[in-house]
């Protein structure tokens, strides 16, 4: 390096280190509080997925790295079952509650009728009211009314999978509706003026242009169905556990690299899953 | 937007599924436990509705109302350190450059996709008594040979107490706090901000004058979206807390599950959510007012 390059190497440094006024992102404090809550906000969940590795039931020393604990819990029969009732749950919980909530949302997309505001606002409900009271509403209704709990697989999900279409379908109205906001009236009336049905109209023109947000919408109920845990708990019956339940059973007794390694799965599938939703939500790719 | 009377048939098509649902497997159970409410039990599984105020009554006992407190105070507590290390680092993203925007929201986003079981566990790694900060302590104690001063190092006990539930609570719902505190900064006007360093005023000036003012509605929906669910919060206390720091949410889940006292557990439910209108009812009202003083 010559002397001439050194000297505006430095002064380039210099200057960054001179902020202006509103340059508050170059303020050194500002960045250590940053930095710091980004650093106490993932490491518990980092080393927890690091940990899982770990060849070592005591969790605090690596030992060396093995699978041998996604092994144990593969073959742990408990929560390979949780695991497919948690599945299940979600498959049906999505379908049913993508097709609810897409119709809610073009019902209040198009449609004025008297009492709306006060239908959205009931519609929010599921959304604001606290989980717990939720939770053990479905639990005593179900108990109330009798609903058989001793159906053979995979009807005796039946009542957990309600409650989580109860409370996922409002998500997805909200997010095809945002997408519906978009959409073009013109390209409606167009369709309507070269001859096309009301039927014809909806299939070719308005669906094609609300599947983003289906998309979207679809992978949201998948992941609420799949992560709660609290309704879950109390609408779930001896038989009916599912993976989040089963998890929490385990941590009660001890912290088990078995455990993390569920957790770890766990993490993995939602936040795949919700990183592909992100892509179809996002609101500017009209194409 | 047409009129419902345009197309009748298909707006039923299209509004009874949705209603349905909403009207028998939500708004029902929560009329199923507002009637029980107003029950009393008789026997192990009857309860009969008698229209008594007696449970709501009830959870005015000194021992309830003990819980209670607690449960607002901790949600307090919570909400106040997540706008203390909130605002900064929404502040932070809001100014920084461009290129780091997107990946410093999506650092804030992330923690919500991650199951709060999860992340509630990993805290237990971190504060057992052979965790993570008690093994870093240790080694710590021992390289500075305090071990020989003063003897052997004594772990502290960080979980299944009130610190271990205010922790974890801070932990999993600052991200909640972040989002509304950035999308109001993000919206500020940067040119007040300048005008009042123009004007003389210092830093700290400008930010209590203009910045903090301006930033109110952001501050008012963080404080609810913390608040509310810290207030309702279940799982948090039930796997840090332990028996001694319970919450609002394990007293209920406890007369539904093993205190088997449905009427009692129903009022406490009904009390939890009237407070969680009451805190929506405040923000509409303080929006309703920003937007009369537009007008």
């Amino acid at each position: 390096m010559t002397q001439q390059a050194r000297e505006v190497f430095w002064l380039t440094r210099i200057m960054r280190i001179r902020s202006g006024p509103l340059e508050y992102s170059r303020r050194l404090w500002l960045r250590l509080v940053v930095a710091a809550t980004f650093l106490l906000l993932y490491a518990p969940i980092i080393t927890l997925m690091v940990f899982s590795f770990n060849n070592s039931r005591r969790n605090v020393v690596w030992r060396g790295f093995t699978w041998k604990y996604y092994e144990k819990a593969w073959n742990n029969d408990g929560l390979f079952e949780a695991f497919t009732n948690s599945l299940t749950i979600a498959f049906v919980s999505t379908l049913l509650s993508t097709i609810i909530g897409a119709m809610v949302a073009v019902m209040l997309w198009r449609f004025r009728f008297p009492g709306k505001a006060a239908y959205e606002g009931l519609m929010a409900l599921p959304i604001v009211v606290p989980e717990i009271c939720m939770g053990v509403a479905m639990m005593v209704f179900f108990a109330r009314i009798g609903w058989p709990a001793d159906l053979p697989w995979p009807l005796n999900l039946s009542a957990i999978t309600i409650a989580h279409i109860a409370f996922s379908f409002p998500f997805v109205a909200i997010v095809v509706r945002a997408r519906l906001a978009g959409f073009n009236r013109e390209l409606e009336e167009a369709s309507h003026d070269l001859g096309a049905s009301e039927w014809q109209t909806f299939w070719n023109v308005v669906f094609p242009y609300m599947k983003p947000g289906l998309i979207g919408g679809a992978l949201l109920a998948f992941t609420l169905s799949l992560d709660d845990f609290v309704i879950t708990f109390f609408t779930s019956g001896p038989n009916t556990v599912t993976f989040p339940v089963k998890v929490y059973s385990m941590v009660r007794f001890s912290v088990t690299p078995e455990v993390n390694a569920a957790s770890t799965v766990l993490v993995l599938i939602t936040v795949v899953m919700t990183a592909i939703a992100m892509r179809f939500n996002k609101p500017q790719d009209s194409a | 937007m047409e009129s419902w009377r345009k197309h009748p048939l298909v707006f039923w098509v299209f509004a009874l599924p949705g209603t349905f649902w909403l009207f028998v497997f939500f708004l029902a159970p929560l009329a199923f436990i507002w009637l029980m409410s107003l029950g009393e039990k008789r026997g192990i599984v009857d309860i009969d509705i008698t229209w008594t105020l007696a449970n709501y009554a009830r959870a005015f006992e000194p021992v309830y109302v003990k819980i209670i407190w607690k449960s607002v105070w901790i949600s307090a507590l919570v909400t106040l350190l997540c706008l203390l290390i909130a605002y900064p680092v929404a502040f932070a993203i809001a100014f920084a450059r461009p290129r780091w925007k997107p990946w410093m929201l999506l650092g804030v986003i992330l923690p919500f996709w991650i199951n709060m079981l999860v992340r509630t566990y990993a805290l237990i790694a971190v504060f057992r008594t052979r965790g993570y900060v008690n093994f870093g302590l240790e080694w710590l104690y021992n390289a500075l040979w305090l071990d020989k001063l003063f003897g052997p190092f004594e772990p502290f006990t960080l979980l299944y107490n009130n610190f271990a539930v205010v922790a974890g609570i801070v932990y999993v719902y600052m991200p909640f706090m972040v989002l509304p505190l950035y999308a109001s900064i993000e919206k500020l006007d940067r040119s007040y901000l300048e005008a009042s360093l123009d004007l003389g005023a210092s830093q700290a000036r400008t930010f209590w004058k203009v910045t903090w003012p301006l930033t109110m509605p952001g501050v008012v929906s963080g404080i609810i979206l913390v608040f509310i669910p810290a207030l309702g919060s279940f799982l948090i206390p039930d796997l840090l807390g332990g028996t001694n720091a319970q919450m609002i949410g394990n007293v209920i889940a406890r007369q539904f599950k093993s205190a088997n006292d449905w009427p009692f557990g129903a009022a406490l439910s009904f009390l939890l959510m009237y407070a969680t209108f009451g805190a929506l009812a405040i923000r509409a009202l303080m929006a309703g007012r920003k937007s009369s003083m537009e007008v």
